[in-house]
């Protein structure tokens, strides 16, 4: 049991990413209402987003930008003292697709709404298969 | 000129982006600006291909910086097939697009074109790079202007479908990201080729075994391989038709592309064949691909629909090659991308063209259509042949090579699938046949029927692309043994 604690503890951030990430999913699966499942849908890209940053983290580790004074009497920069940047960025432009598609998602929520004047799923599959 | 490559996937960007702007300056110019750009597109991807046939593949150092660091295109006899193929249906479906774009979307047409050729573009970046993560970010720049692409059309469910596959295209893509994290955790490197070097001799590491299920789990999604397919359907029946046109051949099969492209050249045959033994449960998986395609396929009553339920089929066939394990189903797995494209586009083309007639295309409306349209009926007659596989048409031989790798692998399911599936088809669209070339057309036009029909075809630059596409299917059937052997064998060499 302590062994397991300890499994959990020590890799805490996998599990942070894995349930939020199943919170995303179940937010999109089982939920009624369109909003909600959207927002489900960007807590499952934030989970995604979080689980690139934290494998970029080291410990006691400093921002990358290697100033003059680090270099200065012929120091040594050494990569361990340093976080990966690389992760960081490539989240960034995950970000940017997270950003678009909910900003997307939104607006087609307003015109379904604007059609059919509700937003919840199963009055929008009766509204349809009346047609 | 050894910018080709770039230029490929640039030039139809920056047309995109500038039909964008004149839509508010002049709206005319949109057009030739798209069709512009999508033709030196072409043009660059047949230049490459030739090259890459001449002398071998071509390495293309984005910004001058060298790979493992910097991204790269990276252009082999695969690729250069498939950019070939997804450049001259883009540029082609333009070309038959100028008529019907404006009776179907109205005065939207220049921002159209200008999300038509951002999603070019994605598609052909995917195609082209060397990078996983450029991947994933070019797969979603072809899904976010897909999905604004569906949600053009049918203003009742047009949205609601879009919304939908929205949901699935994001989970597909996180899937594949996260299976990238999971590389790039072990490896420290994006790049392709890279990547395939240091994982090789790591057989037994779970990281790179979550790495694989994720990515692939991730690509099935989008390129809808049964369980995963609710999408699709719906998402390419209510988008407009000069979209599901070229959505229909094109993004499902260059998501099978990346597939085979991550199988070959990121993980390698040896690590999926002989370390994690998966080719069997995937031929299953296929197998029922196949088989419920063909049958869900037989209960549409609406013809777009149908054939989206046969492209779901269809996956099945390139999924079960290519899973195969030997060389004779990725020959035909890789041979039946080429094939499905050219089919799949001529069977919308030709449904563009009824779409354009008689507005709807429920299988009741097609009565009498072969006197009404004979033109287009010839190209659909040719297309759906190719389908269900009449010999002289190119969807014969991918077929035959399928059903030879099945049996050398002793996948005698697997084959059989493969023919029941053909004679579904037969039987899906002969049942269309009989509709249109023996039952009469509407009552509207029963004064004209003694004697002579009145022709109404659509216009001549929809057809002359029609015409053409059918026909390339018995040229590619007639030169598939060409086709085999410059391109596919030495690539699988």
């Amino acid at each position: 049991m302590s062994e397991l604690l300890s499994l959990v503890i020590a890799k805490y951030n996998y599990w942070l990413y894995v349930i939020l990430m199943m919170i995303g999913l179940y937010g999109m699966i089982a939920k009624n209402n369109l909003i909600k499942k959207v927002v489900g849908m960007n807590i499952f890209q934030t989970a995604i987003i979080l689980f690139y940053v934290s494998i970029g983290y080291k410990t006691n580790a400093s921002i990358p930008i290697i100033t003059t004074a680090d270099t200065a009497h012929g120091a040594v920069v050494r990569a361990a003292d340093y976080i990966n940047p690389l992760t960081s960025c490539l989240m960034l432009t995950a970000i940017v697709v997270s950003v678009a598609t909910f900003g997307y998602a939104m607006a087609l929520a307003v015109r379904i709404y604007q059609r059919y004047q509700t937003l919840e799923e199963d009055e929008l599959r009766m509204r349809l298969s009346k047609e | 000129m050894e910018n080709y490559p770039v230029l490929i996937v640039v030039a139809p960007f920056i047309s995109g982006l500038l039909a964008g702007l004149f839509v508010w300056i002049e709206k005319r110019l949109s057009y030739p600006i798209v069709l512009t750009g999508l033709f030196i597109s072409a043009f660059s991807a047949i230049q490459v291909l030739i090259q890459v046939i001449g002398s071998g593949p071509i390495q293309y150092k984005l910004g001058g910086w060298s790979p493992p660091i910097g991204i790269e295109y990276r252009v082999d006899l695969l690729n250069a097939m498939v950019l070939c193929l997804v450049s001259g249906v883009a540029f082609l479906n333009l070309i038959a697009s100028y008529r019907s774009a404006e009776k179907e979307i109205g005065d939207r047409t220049g921002s159209y074109y200008a999300v038509y050729n951002l999603f070019m573009t994605g598609l052909l970046g995917v195609t082209i790079t060397g990078d996983l993560f450029n991947l994933y970010v070019l797969i979603e720049i072809t899904s976010l202007t897909s999905y604004a692409q569906v949600a053009m059309g049918d203003r009742d469910r047009g949205p609601l479908a879009s919304l939908n596959y929205v949901f699935i295209g994001v989970i597909g893509a996180s899937f594949y990201l996260l299976g990238v994290g999971y590389l790039y955790m072990y490896t420290g490197s994006l790049n392709m080729a890279d990547v395939a070097v240091l994982i090789k001799g790591s057989q037994g590491s779970s990281t790179v075994l979550v790495a694989f299920i994720l990515c692939i789990l991730g690509i099935w999604i989008k390129m809808a391989l049964f369980p995963f397919h609710v999408w699709l359907p719906n998402a390419y029946t209510y988008s407009p038709v000069i979209f599901s046109r070229v959505v229909a051949p094109l993004m499902t099969k260059v998501m099978v592309y990346v597939m085979i492209r991550l199988m070959i050249t990121v993980f390698g045959y040896d690590y999926i064949f002989n370390t994690l033994h998966l080719s069997d449960a995937v031929v299953w998986l296929a197998t029922i691909a196949v088989l419920a395609g063909g049958v869900m396929a037989l209960a549409q009553k609406n013809l777009k629909k149908m054939l989206c339920y046969i492209i779901v089929s269809e996956i099945g066939y390139m999924v079960g090659g290519a899973w195969m394990g030997n060389q004779l189903g990725m020959t035909g797995s890789i041979l039946h991308i080429l094939n499905d494209v050219l089919m799949t586009f001529a069977l919308f083309l030709a449904v563009g063209n009824m779409v354009y007639r008689i507005e709807k295309v429920d299988i009741t409306d097609l009565k009498g259509l072969f006197g009404k349209m004979p033109w287009t009926m010839g190209g659909f007659v040719l297309a759906a042949f190719s389908i269900i596989g009449v010999p002289p048409t190119c969807g014969f031989f991918s077929k035959w090579y399928l059903i030879l790798g099945a049996l050398e692998k002793g996948a005698y399911h697997f084959a059989a699938a493969l023919i029941i599936s053909s004679l579904i088809c037969a039987v899906l669209f002969f049942k269309v046949f009989e509709i249109c070339f023996f039952e009469s057309g509407s009552p509207g036009h029963e004064h004209s029927s003694h004697g002579s029909v009145v022709i109404e075809e659509a216009p001549v630059s929809m057809l002359i692309i029609s015409g053409l596409v059918s026909l390339s299917l018995i040229v590619a059937g007639c030169y598939s043994g060409t086709i085999v052997n410059t391109i596919i064998l030495p690539f699988l060499k």
